[in-house]
């Protein structure tokens, strides 16, 4: 019986798409109070996961805690979530939602760089803040009125370096970068701000992704003269070749990596040779380590217990960028005592000494992002673990 | 009667126009028009696919590799090269066409899943091009697409955006059905039911495909130049795999062949994600089984299917 089996299909069929069709024009069950609605679009799935899969369950975890104490001025936060996939595209498309027919106040998210690119005309056109979490300083630089972020830029971490170097009395480095976007892109800040702090770059190399041999390079760094120090901008595997081939070569001057390497993975791949190599990184790595009297060692402590007890994980510097990017929303809400998208956008604006997992955040009119060099904390690699290289 | 409308190409067009002109009426927000304007960019890709696949039976498995070329033509264009964004547009499509006639030639030669592999080869260099050609394209983090001035009017705004795309793909669907009914149409679908066959009747088969594959690679570049000009940004992951399957997937879901089922087959995977955020972590999951229930149960795609009930019960 064809004929019936085509009908039974098609009703099938008919089911499924009036469902899906209902779920699109479905009201998401009200909260008693009428709620305060943040959106969020981050990459959960897809190839930058291991950003947007610990902010996702960050934000989701705060909102649940934040709505157990009371909510937000008395009214329940409603976090609308999407997962773009690190899609540019389909982040767009989540963006125009969340603005157009969910009448978000406010929006914390941008996995990637890509995606925040791409959402950013939205929400400057709408007039809602957005508190990006993705890496690069275009994203802040020129200044967007509606546009914030939480993660450190690679400038950030070059000063940090320079700072460093500069206490050492170190005054002519050699540089050997990766090829790949994190490479470039911090090579391009380094060499921005090396001026300032009276340093010299005289030797530069460079090598590409997926080099397995980086001694010819290091050798011409080895042979020039007067150099004080190394370092390498780097993301992946190649640092920790460049610091295996670094001690095979015998070099003895101090050694920088950048926070691109700021994982336990560097210290297994890399094995002894990384042995006193210097890098940036947030206090959120040495959590257990920061001094009692550490400004940030509550709030770090606090997030790392409860990510670690709720998701059985280790915590993430990316997870924490969207603590603090929420939090940063919420306490800016709660200073403005409204929810009027230009009231929250001056808020988030004027927030000040905002102490987060990542860092002291003061922002400005000409600085949204708001993080000093204090964010990052020296560490040194000592005995197969990090150690900080100073007491606050 | 019902077998000569269902049968017409006015009676495409005017259901396809007649849709277009509906949807922004019905549309509670500018949110709905940018999801319906994606459905008709992906269904223009997707009409290029239904001559390649559809008509001439051909499986390329890296037409986002077009689309990218399409994006990134209108992106690199005005912004390194100082062209109009409209020239950027056409010699995109012009550069599509260049490519998929280079690209085409040796590759047409072979059959069946070595066809779909070098065609995968394909997608994959072009999203490694424009991944690591950073100087040129961004990077990994994409680039940003000057808007289009036409004639000193700033072509922007949701609303703009969908009749441009709307009227385009109206355009796409004429040249995709005269085509059908075209000589040329008719010897493609020789070739694919028998290539032994059509070339016994006097079909030049390697140039009908040839000429197939440049034809579905200008869809796709158009598409991919609408898409980046709308979004204002573009990434390299335009042009990826995960892209290029869904555009066969959009042929095949909505009907192999059918003009309307590649509207319907896009309509299907650009409206369904968004429809099933409620799922959450299940979405994926949920829109997997949906494409396996529709494949079972609507083997030929939902558009051939529906139109055979329809004579079925009209008899």
């Amino acid at each position: 019986m064809p004929q019936t089996a085509a009908r039974r299909a098609l009703r099938a069929a008919a089911v499924i798409a009036s469902t899906a069709v209902a779920s699109v024009f479905a009201v998401t069950p009200g909260l008693a109070a009428d709620p305060i609605r943040i959106g969020s679009v981050v990459s959960a799935t897809g190839p930058a996961s291991f950003l947007g899969d610990p902010e996702q369950k960050t934000l989701k975890l705060y909102v649940e805690a934040l709505n157990k104490k009371g909510g937000l001025m008395g009214r329940p936060v409603e976090l609308v979530l999407y997962d773009d996939g690190g899609d540019a595209n389909k982040a767009r498309t989540f963006a125009t939602r969340l603005v157009e027919d969910d009448k978000v106040v406010a929006m914390v998210g941008g996995t990637t760089t890509g995606t925040t690119m791409a959402m950013i005309p939205v929400f400057e056109d709408a007039k809602i803040p957005f508190v990006s979490l993705a890496g690069a300083i275009e994203i802040v630089e020129p200044v967007r009125a509606f546009v914030f972020k939480t993660p450190h830029t690679d400038k950030t971490a070059c000063q940090k370096i320079f700072e460093d170097m500069k206490s050492r009395g170190i005054t002519k480095v050699g540089m050997i970068s990766g090829t790949d976007g994190f490479g470039k892109s911090m090579r391009a800040q380094c060499m921005k701000v090396v001026g300032d702090y009276g340093i010299t770059v005289a030797a530069e190399e460079s090598y590409g992704p997926t080099d397995a041999d980086m001694t010819p390079q290091l050798n011409k760094i080895k042979n020039t003269a007067g150099l004080q120090a190394v370092l390498n901008p780097g993301f992946g595997q190649g640092p920790a070749i460049v610091t295996r081939n670094y001690a095979q070569l015998g070099i003895t001057l101090p050694l920088y990596q950048s926070h691109g390497v700021a994982s336990k993975s560097f210290i297994e791949l890399a094995g002894p040779a990384a042995e006193g190599v210097r890098l940036p990184a947030p206090a959120l790595l040495i959590a257990d380590k920061l001094a009692e009297n550490d400004p940030q060692k509550k709030v770090v402590m606090e997030y790392k217990k409860s990510y670690e007890s709720a998701t059985g994980q280790p915590v993430s510097t990316f997870g924490g960028y969207g603590f603090d990017g929420i939090q940063i929303l919420v306490q800016a809400i709660e200073r403005a005592k409204s929810t009027e998208p230009r009231k929250i956008r001056d808020a988030i604006e004027s927030t000040k000494g905002y102490v987060g997992a990542t860092g002291l955040y003061t922002m400005s009119p000409k600085d949204h992002l708001g993080l000093g060099t204090e964010s990052f904390r020296m560490l040194e690699i000592k005995g197969g673990d990090w150690v900080p290289t100073e007491t606050k | 009667m019902l077998k000569r409308v269902l049968s017409s190409r006015l009676a495409v067009l005017v259901l396809l126009a007649a849709i277009i002109a509906v949807v922004p009426v019905l549309a509670p927000s500018s949110f709905y028009l940018r999801v319906a304007a994606l459905v008709w960019i992906f269904a223009l890709a997707a009409l290029g696919l239904t001559i390649l696949t559809g008509y001439a039976g051909q499986v390329s498995l890296g037409h986002a590799g077009f689309l990218g070329i399409g994006a990134y033509a209108v992106a690199v264009g005005p912004a390194k090269l100082g062209l109009d964004p409209l020239l950027s547009l056409l010699l995109g499509a012009v550069l599509c066409g260049l490519v998929a006639y280079a690209v085409g030639r040796p590759i047409l030669r072979l059959k069946g899943y070595y066809l779909a592999i070098a065609t995968l080869g394909f997608g994959l260099i072009v999203a490694l091009v424009l991944t690591s050609e950073s100087a040129v394209t961004g990077g990994p983090d994409g680039m940003q697409v000057p808007r289009m001035v036409l004639f000193g009017w700033r072509v922007s705004g949701v609303s703009t955006w969908y009749w441009i795309t709307g009227g385009a793909l109206l355009v796409g669907a004429l040249l995709a059905l005269n085509i059908q009914a075209s000589p040329s149409g008719r010897a493609l679908r020789a070739l694919h039911d028998s290539e032994v066959a059509a070339a016994g009747v006097g079909v030049d088969v390697a140039k009908k495909k040839l000429a197939a594959f440049v034809l579905s690679a200008v869809f796709a570049g158009v598409a991919g130049s609408l898409l980046a000009l709308m979004n204002g940004f573009i990434t390299p992951d335009a042009a990826g795999f995960m892209h290029s399957i869904e555009l066969v997937a959009m042929v095949i879901i909505g009907g192999l062949g059918s003009v309307v089922g590649a509207v319907v087959g896009a309509a299907f995977l650009v409206v369904l994600p968004q429809a099933l955020t409620v799922l959450q972590e299940y979405e994926q999951a949920v829109l997997g089984l949906l494409i396996m229930v529709f494949m079972i149960l609507l083997p030929a795609g939902i558009v051939p299917s529906l139109r055979r009930l329809l004579l079925e019960r009209a008899a």
